[in-house]
């Protein structure tokens, strides 16, 4: 069969994990944060299959189950916490939670 | 028996510890019982003891229940040592005590903190046992710090009053200075002498130094400090009348019958080694002279009924002081002795007006008591008259004991004599002044309050007024304790020097019913040369001591705080704490609650964290 | 393949672009969606035919289902999208963006001397299954306790 460059697949990784980074940074809608979190999230999901594909291993594909359930619970929560900020502050914007404010 | 001395301070503190430890859940009647109780027990003991020694015509009796420490050659022990003199102030404390104890379950009834005052009480009662049995100056200390401890805490029983607490203070404080000072003594008694057993200190200050010597000199002055101190002569008289913050049983127990004694008892248990240094035990004399004298002017000015009787009693440890100072051993315990009777009966009747009266101090807000409050008056009147030296009471057996040993001595004998009966004129003026003020005349306020009197507190009362008139014909077993070996002397008094002791106590008593009695002559009279009230407020004062030390000492004192508090070390410290204000600061500020700043740091991190992983 | 998997991966950085700069909601949501096939595609070139497969389903179906929901929930609708455009302006984004550039340039250079090529073999359902249900087992059990108390306390937080 045909090879690929493994470091062409661990780059596409690292450039979807990059593009989910200046998401999460940039947006001010919450949901939009949630969304890039999912890309960086899958991101490095790929770049255990990739890791996976070099050894020929299932071992990569059975770690990227396990991200893939703590995605699937992390946007249920997510979600669910986003629900109750629109709920309390009638917005989606994340600068209005400052509590934390030291 | 004699084997079970032990048990003396035991009982009180057995007392203490039960009272202590249920912290006050204890039904009231049941701390009575047991803080009356132990000390009753110990009296009985204490009866039994001094029955078997007297009995046993020993001179002393010795017993060690247990070593406290042990350090090379010195261990002093928890060692017992029963003389006549131990023997009398041991009696005396714990009947005297026994007497207050059983008057304070009926006067401290309505006190919330009933428990808390027996529990002091007896620790007080247990130390001062100690103090007085001990048979080496380290336990002799700590009963006196013991002492010195309870008298602190039952000065400020009633913390709630800020005042009462700067009382407790002053107290403890002023009390330390001595204290300090006996301290120090003993430290050089143990390395000149290397021993701090009372007994063999003595006799190795007798045969290592000649009379008059320096280091004899040194050390009977340190403990003469801490038994100013203690005993409240000049110049560290003037906690007592503060101390009368605390409540009149108090007062009767701890600052007139048996603590403030407690220097004469250092110094009668000593006396040899005052005696190796004339000149400090005349020093003594002089001290109680000044301070009687000085007690004496003030008391007549005090409108207080609790500062009268606590002047007093400074100036009737001036006479014990005068006897130790003549050589009148025997006649200063005495005078403790009765002293202890009759200042205990004034203070118990003063705790009954002030009760009955609704917490009045005031002599001139009485007037006219002695058909209200009956045992009361009878109470001051025979205390009065004790006090007074009026013929045949206590006080006069023993204060004439005192003045005619200071007749007795060559030199300044006749001036220390002179100042004695001048002090006795001076404490027949007041003593029925207060009598006069308090019992005669027009009733002036209270008119409807009833004598608070029950069974408790009116027995106590009238066994101490049999104790008070009778207690001058006891003989106390002190002459094995002051006569070693020589013959005891014969007074020869001529009948001139009998005569005036006599009637000068009474020309005061008659110059006081003048004044305050019969109104011959007016006190707005006296009173009204501005020479005469500014001689007035001054003697009212205490002489100004206070104000004295605040200016000699607690001001400079101040000062150096006030100049020290930006020291060196201090400014290191507040450095630390702005350099740490202003870190915080600098960090409280990233804190900016923006979520994308977190993940914007977090990043950063990372991006660092790489760097330095691909540097490297 | 190899066309494919470049491909793939194009559509799947170009669809990620545009979900993070987009200001209608849902159709940054559809790219999202756009993207995570596209990385199943690349799944299916590196022979994980059972994660490419997960992707679909889970990722591509339920999870951006759910979020499909909140959406509607939330009802964003036109106002939203100005909103959106007026918080994403070109200077908000120049610091992340730098930031991320950086975070990419190390990674990159990480793997600039990582040279080797992968011989694709398709690893199926049975080893991975296999690896699950053997050695892994316990970490199924944890994801499965993970995905229980998600659910309950995503009940929790949405609940009134």
């Amino acid at each position: 069969m045909a090879s690929i460059p493994v470091e062409h697949g661990l780059i596409l990784a690292a450039l979807l994990f990059a593009l989910g980074l200046i998401g999460v940074l940039t947006r001010r809608n919450i949901v939009f944060v949630l969304m890039s979190l999912e890309v960086m999230l899958n991101a490095s999901g790929l770049a255990f299959i990739v890791a996976a594909s070099r050894w020929g291993h299932a071992e990569g594909q059975v770690m990227f189950l396990m991200i893939l359930t703590l995605a699937a619970a992390e946007v249920a929560v997510g979600l669910g916490l986003i629900i109750q900020m629109y709920r309390r502050f009638h917005t989606v914007d994340i600068n209005v939670l400052s509590q934390m404010k030291g | 028996m004699l084997d079970l001395i032990w048990l003396l301070p035991t009982f009180p503190l057995l007392g203490f510890l039960s009272l202590v430890l249920t912290s006050g859940n204890l039904p009231k009647k049941a701390v009575a019982v047991i803080g009356a109780g132990s000390i009753g027990m110990s009296f009985l003991v204490a009866a039994i003891i001094a029955a078997q020694f007297i009995a046993s015509g020993d001179d002393y009796f010795v017993i060690e229940v247990w070593t406290w420490m042990s350090v090379g050659e010195f261990s002093p022990g928890f060692a017992f040592y029963l003389d006549g003199l131990s023997l009398v102030m041991m009696l005396i404390i714990s009947g005297v005590g026994f007497l207050i104890h059983l008057y304070s379950t009926g006067f401290m009834l309505d006190d919330p903190s009933y428990s808390r005052f027996f529990s002091y009480m007896n620790l007080f009662v247990a130390s001062m046992l100690m103090l007085v049995l001990a048979d080496n100056l380290v336990l002799l200390y700590l009963g006196w710090e013991g002492v010195g401890l309870c008298s602190y805490l039952l000065i400020g029983f009633w913390y709630e009053n800020p005042a009462n607490g700067y009382a407790a203070r002053k107290a403890f404080i002023t009390t330390r200075v001595g204290d300090t000072s006996m301290a120090i003594g003993l430290f050089l008694l143990f390395t000149q002498l290397g021993t701090l057993n009372i007994q063999d200190m003595l006799h190795a200050a007798e045969t290592q130094w000649p009379v008059g010597s320096g280091l004899a000199v040194a050390a009977s002055l340190l403990l003469l400090g801490g038994a100013v101190g203690k005993s409240a002569q000049l110049p560290l008289q003037t906690w007592l009348p503060d101390a009368m913050a605390g409540p009149t049983p108090i007062s009767a127990l701890i600052h007139a019958a048996t603590m403030v004694t407690a220097g004469v008892y250092l110094i009668a248990r000593t006396h040899i080694l005052f005696e190796l240094a004339p000149n400090v035990q005349l020093l003594v004399a002089w001290i109680g002279l000044i301070t009687l004298l000085m007690a004496g002017f003030t008391a007549m000015t005090q409108h207080d009924i609790k500062r009268i009787l606590a002047y007093s009693t400074v100036s009737q440890i001036g006479y014990m002081f005068l006897g130790l100072g003549v050589g009148a051993y025997s006649a200063s315990v005495f005078h403790l002795m009765t002293h202890a009777f009759f200042k205990a009966l004034l203070f118990l009747g003063a705790g009954t007006v002030i009760l009955s009266l609704h917490h009045e101090h005031d002599i001139f807000k009485m007037g006219g008591k002695r058909k209200q409050l009956p045992i009361a008056f009878a109470s001051f009147l025979i205390g009065s008259l004790a006090l007074a030296a009026f013929p045949f009471t206590s006080g006069y057996f023993s204060k004439d004991e005192i003045l005619i040993g200071a007749l007795e001595m060559d030199g300044p004998g006749i001036w220390l004599w002179a100042g004695g009966v001048l002090g006795a004129f001076f404490t027949g003026i007041y003593s029925f002044r207060l009598v006069f003020v308090v019992f005669f005349g027009e009733s002036k306020a209270h008119h409807d309050e009833k004598e608070v009197a029950g069974f408790s507190m009116a027995t106590p009362l009238i066994i101490l007024m049999v104790l008070a008139l009778f207690g001058g014909l006891i003989s106390i077993p002190v002459d094995s304790v002051f006569n070693h070996g020589g013959e005891h002397e014969e007074h020869h008094i001529s009948a001139l020097m009998h005569g005036i002791m006599i009637v000068v106590p009474l020309l005061g008593i008659g110059v006081s019913y003048l004044f305050y009695m019969s109104k011959t002559f007016s006190i707005e009279n006296l009173m009204s040369s501005s020479l005469a009230k500014s001689l007035h407020k001054f003697w009212f004062s205490g002489w100004g001591m206070d104000a004295l030390y605040q200016f000699l000492f607690v001001n400079p004192f101040l000062f150096l705080a006030r100049i020290n508090k930006n020291d060196l070390i201090d400014s290191f410290y507040s450095g630390i704490v702005a350099l740490t204000r202003t870190a915080n600061g600098l960090v409280a500020r990233a804190q900016t609650g923006q979520l994308r700043w977190y993940v914007m740091t977090v990043i950063g991190g990372v991006v660092l964290i790489v760097c330095l992983g691909v540097l490297l | 393949m190899i066309i494919l998997f470049y491909l793939a991966g194009a559509v799947a950085l170009i669809s990620t672009v545009a979900v993070i700069l987009q200001s209608n909601i849902v159709h940054a949501l559809i790219y999202l969606i756009l993207s995570l096939l596209a990385v199943a595609v690349v799944f299916y070139t590196l022979g994980a035919p059972f994660a490419a497969v997960l992707e679909a389903i889970v990722y591509a179906g339920a999870i951006m289902v759910l979020f499909l929901f909140v959406i509607m929930m939330l009802n964003l609708g036109k106002f939203s999208v100005d909103q959106e455009k007026s918080w994403t302006s070109g200077r908000v984004m120049l610091v992340p963006a730098i930031m991320s550039a950086i975070l990419l340039a190390q990674l990159i250079n990480v793997l600039r001397n990582y040279e080797h090529s992968i011989d694709v073999v398709e690893v199926g359902v049975l080893e991975v299954s296999a690896l699950l249900f053997g050695p892994y087992v316990l970490a199924v059990e944890l994801a499965s306790i993970l995905l229980l108390a998600g659910l309950v306390s995503a009940y929790h937080l949405a609940k009134k």
